[in-house]
């Protein structure tokens, strides 16, 4: 119970600085913003690699661990890598 | 490894994720900031590999190898114009992950899955235990529930988003009663959550959440029009966010809970600025039609006999003597891939000492700040692109407007007209400039369907055509003069 409350307060404490640091980003760069973000949504690989492949876990759970570790590998690497491509553009003058 | 040390270094993680959007508040230092946010994945990444012991290494390496693939041919092939369709697959990419991710962590917990349609019928015998003691073991499974349902809306809506961006559906298909069937599959979707934190066992109740949460993806997004995807996109942004800090509570994993917020906050918040851009609230976006207008307002009235024409020579001259010009574009420019030529437009009159900038509505494109990045593609300067609330004190000085391919963002009728649907709009006030010149193939209505009396305005000249070939033709004229 207090892992959770701890968990909670760096959720709520995380959102307030989410909204201090978003609401400064211009919005010329908005939508590289929000390819970014989307990026770092992968994160879920963390989780997807933690869910993957224990060993003897049921086949059901195997595949979804793949489905899971496929799918947050495309948001991180496109994410990021598409994000890397608009910003190089704002760079040039 | 040390648990200690492997929470530290997903701390600073979390760190390098902040400096990442840190860096995104200003052009220059943007791409460091997405340097540093890569960075922190690989570390949170890099750390969680060497934590894992006793596991089948083949499903990651296949998984890490197909999404890489996949990802690098998305992001290298994607046109800027089609970029709101990639964000929208992302988005749904990222609904999935936490989907699967939650719904292996059940099964594998529980340790049982179905394999056949009898298992699905016969609950598991399972306390709430399996999960976790007392309260942390309810409070696992309402978030393995949450994870599983925002998971799977985030999907299939990203997924219908996606398809009305690329206009493979055209349509708009709806539940009978409207908001009111989507409540009632929400109320469902959350009963069977309720249903599975009560009967940890029941598979049944767990494919109801995932078969409703899915339903629910498709009927929230295919009522809503094309126009109106920025807020979707925005909105699922968020909810894809929101979605792993679930998944970070699931797991008791820091860095996810960071993460996820973040990306949940700037979601929301780009959400509310596309609401406020259209004058709309979310619940109107989400549910409602454009208000009907409360008068019918003859475009034949408001055009009749007052809009002028002009060819692009003829504004080639007006350009040529002018001190100051501002360009407003729409996506309309995008559709016509005119913006290399509008940027060459520019050039040219910076040649013959005009002051050039771009005035930018926040919902100029098909997602926020999507013009912005169609014109540095085109290799416009960042600094000549002006935010509405910026450019709009300014037009009073300027001697030409030239308005291509954007429409009801100039409308006067959202500042004057109080009967009118679009009342209240922010809009750029182009017809405060001493010329407005705007290039449009006819007079054709905007999203909203209303005329715009912008046209028929004395200082008003339009421009008929195709945008490209008259922004062309107005750079030759003007650079032969």
């Amino acid at each position: 119970m207090e892992i959770l409350i701890l968990l909670l307060a760096l959720f709520v404490l995380s959102l307030f600085l989410g909204v201090e640091l978003i609401t400064k980003v211009p919005p010329t760069l908005h939508t590289p913003l929000m390819s970014g973000t989307n990026a770092v949504s992968g994160i879920t690989l963390v989780g997807a690699l933690l869910a993957a492949g224990g060993d003897g876990s049921p086949m059901l759970v195997n595949v979804l661990g793949f489905i899971a570790v496929t799918l947050a590998t495309i948001n991180v690497v496109g994410g990021y890598l598409v994000t890397n491509r608009m910003l190089a553009m704002f760079k040039r003058k | 490894m040390n648990p200690n040390l492997i929470n530290f270094i997903y701390l600073v993680a979390g760190v390098l994720f902040i400096l990442g959007i840190k860096g995104l508040t200003k052009p220059k230092t943007a791409v460091r900031g997405n340097m540093l946010s890569a960075l922190g994945m690989l570390l949170a990444v890099a750390v969680t590999l060497l934590t894992i012991n006793e596991v089948d290494y083949r499903y990651i390496v296949a998984g890490v190898v197909v999404g890489s693939l996949v990802g690098s041919i998305m992001a290298l092939r994607i046109q800027m114009t089609s970029m709101p369709q990639m964000v929208a697959l992302l988005n749904g990419f990222g609904g999935g992950a936490s989907l699967t991710i939650a719904l292996a962590e059940y099964f594998s917990t529980l340790g049982a899955a179905p394999t056949s349609m009898a298992d699905i019928l016969v609950p598991v015998v399972a306390d709430s235990s399996a999960f976790g003691v007392g309260t942390e073991g309810t409070f696992a499974l309402i978030a393995i529930g949450l994870t599983v349902m925002i998971g799977a809306l985030t999907l299939t809506g990203s997924f219908i988003a996606f398809a009305k961006l690329q206009e493979l559906m055209k349509k708009s298909y709806g539940l009978p009663g409207g908001p009111v069937g989507n409540a009632i599959l929400v109320l469902g979707a959350l009963t069977a959550v309720v249903y599975l934190v009560l009967n940890p066992g029941n598979m049944g109740a767990m494919l109801a959440i995932v078969g409703l949460a899915l339903l629910l993806g498709l009927f929230l997004v295919m009522p809503i029009g094309g126009a109106d995807m920025p807020v979707v996109i925005a909105l699922l942004n968020s909810y894809s966010g929101i979605a792993a800090a679930l998944a970070g509570f699931i797991l008791g994993n820091t860095v996810l809970i960071i993460a996820g917020s973040l990306v949940g906050t700037s979601g929301l918040i780009l959400t509310q600025i596309m609401c406020v851009a259209m004058n709309r609230s979310l619940a109107n976006v989400l549910f409602g039609k454009m208000a009907a207008s409360g008068e019918t307002i003859d475009a034949d009235e408001v055009y009749a006999g007052k809009v002028k024409s002009a060819q692009p020579d003829e504004v080639a001259l007006m350009l040529e003597i002018a001190q100051r010009v501002v360009i407003v574009p729409g996506y309309g420019m995008a559709m016509a891939q005119a913006q290399h030529a509008v940027r060459e437009l520019a050039d040219a009159m910076e040649a013959k000492g005009v002051e050039v900038e771009y005035g930018i509505h926040p919902v100029a494109g098909r997602m926020p700040g999507h013009m912005n990045v169609l014109l540095a593609e085109a290799e416009v300067p960042y600094d000549k692109l002006v935010e509405m609330d910026r450019i709009n004190p300014t037009f009073e000085d300027t001697d030409v407007v030239i308005i291509i391919g954007a429409n009801d963002v100039t409308n006067p009728m959202a500042r004057e007209s109080e009967g009118s649907p679009i009342y209240g709009m922010p809009i750029l006030n182009v017809d405060k400039a001493k010329n407005v010149i705007v290039i449009k193939r006819s007079l054709s209505p905007g999203f909203a369907g209303l005329p715009n009396p912008l046209f028929a305005m004395d200082h008003t000249l339009m421009v008929y055509g195709d945008g490209k070939k008259a922004v062309v033709e107005m750079t030759t004229a003007l650079n032969q003069a």
